[in-house]
């Protein structure tokens, strides 16, 4: 799972890796940094396992105000 | 039933305020007790509850995301549907944001520091029942602690609480790049408060500030007004 600041939520932590970034020589215009959430778990098919994961950000990984979630399942 | 009514003080992994809070509370005539995160009820009498400040869980994933979905978190909020007064400071706040019992979210200061100073405050609503012992447009000065401060909400959200008054408290200044400089917010019952300023860092003169205390004491007074329903 992909977990990210929403478009127009400010990101101070990508604003100080971005501002790093330049201190170190990169032409960075812009950064934004999220999480990765790797999850094993055991599920009847891929539909089966992005409902669990659908329901976990849900309740847990992410909160829906700021932030935006893709979710990719592998077998 | 003892005459100074019971305090539930939570205490979370993390928690570090939590006997400064249970400290103030005693001054100001409350009957404190530190209530561990793993039960799964509050103490039969409890007449209020008090979510300390802290970094809980080292403030992984969000600040006070897995706090809230602590085992005794459960009762809190059955505590607070019977319209028991609950308190959330700092890092409290941010776990009943993430619990859902309060409005927005706390987000990373926009300055990316740590603030520790005293803030001077104003008291924007008076329609919850903490802030009965004060009166709209009072000023108040109580210290901040904190580097995830930011209370944010979309914009539809801010106009709707500010015309329920249920933005309690502002800051005088900008502070954190909290929208509006809101310090305070209050669920739409007023029975549950969430701000980032600490009353219990302030409630004696000795200590810079006395004003914390006028937000405890109308928090027992709201606590022995409370008649705790023992749980079947």
């Amino acid at each position: 799972m992909l977990v990210r600041p929403k478009e127009g939520i400010l990101d101070p932590q990508g604003d100080a890796v971005r501002q790093s970034l330049r201190n170190l020589g990169f032409d960075v215009s812009s950064a934004r940094v999220g999480r990765v959430v790797d999850l094993q778990l055991t599920a009847d098919d891929a539909g089966d396992a992005r409902k669990q994961l659908e329901r976990m950000c849900a309740e847990l990984l992410a909160n829906p105000l700021i932030e935006s979630v893709e979710i990719r399942v592998d077998e | 039933m003892s005459a100074k009514p019971l305090v539930s003080v939570l205490v979370f992994p993390g928690s570090n305020d939590d006997r400064d809070a249970a400290w103030a509370l005693g001054a100001v005539g409350g009957r404190p007790e530190l209530v561990w995160h793993g039960e799964r009820a509050l103490p039969a009498d409890t007449a209020a509850v008090v979510l300390p400040g802290g970094f809980s869980y080292g403030d992984y994933l969000r600040t006070g995301a897995i706090a809230s979905r602590a085992p005794i978190m459960d009762a809190v909020v059955h505590f607070a549907a019977r319209g028991g007064p609950v308190l959330g400071i700092c890092n409290g706040f941010q776990i009943l944001c993430e619990a859902r019992l309060l409005p927005g979210i706390l987000r990373p200061n926009r300055q990316l520091e740590f603030v520790c100073r005293d803030t001077d405050l104003r008291v924007e609503s008076t329609s919850s029942v903490f802030l009965g012992r004060c009166a709209v447009g009072q000023k108040l000065v109580i210290p901040v602690k904190h580097g995830d401060g930011a209370w944010y909400a979309d914009e539809g959200t801010f106009v709707q609480l500010a015309a329920r008054g249920q933005i309690a408290l502002r800051y005088a200044d900008d502070v954190n790049g909290a929208l509006g400089n809101v310090a305070g917010v209050t669920n739409d019952t007023g029975n549950v408060l969430g701000l980032m300023p600490h009353p219990e860092h302030a409630v004696d003169p000795l200590l810079g500030s006395p004003d914390g205390g006028l937000l405890l004491a109308a928090l027992v007074d709201a606590a022995a007004a409370f008649r705790p329903r023992v749980a079947a």
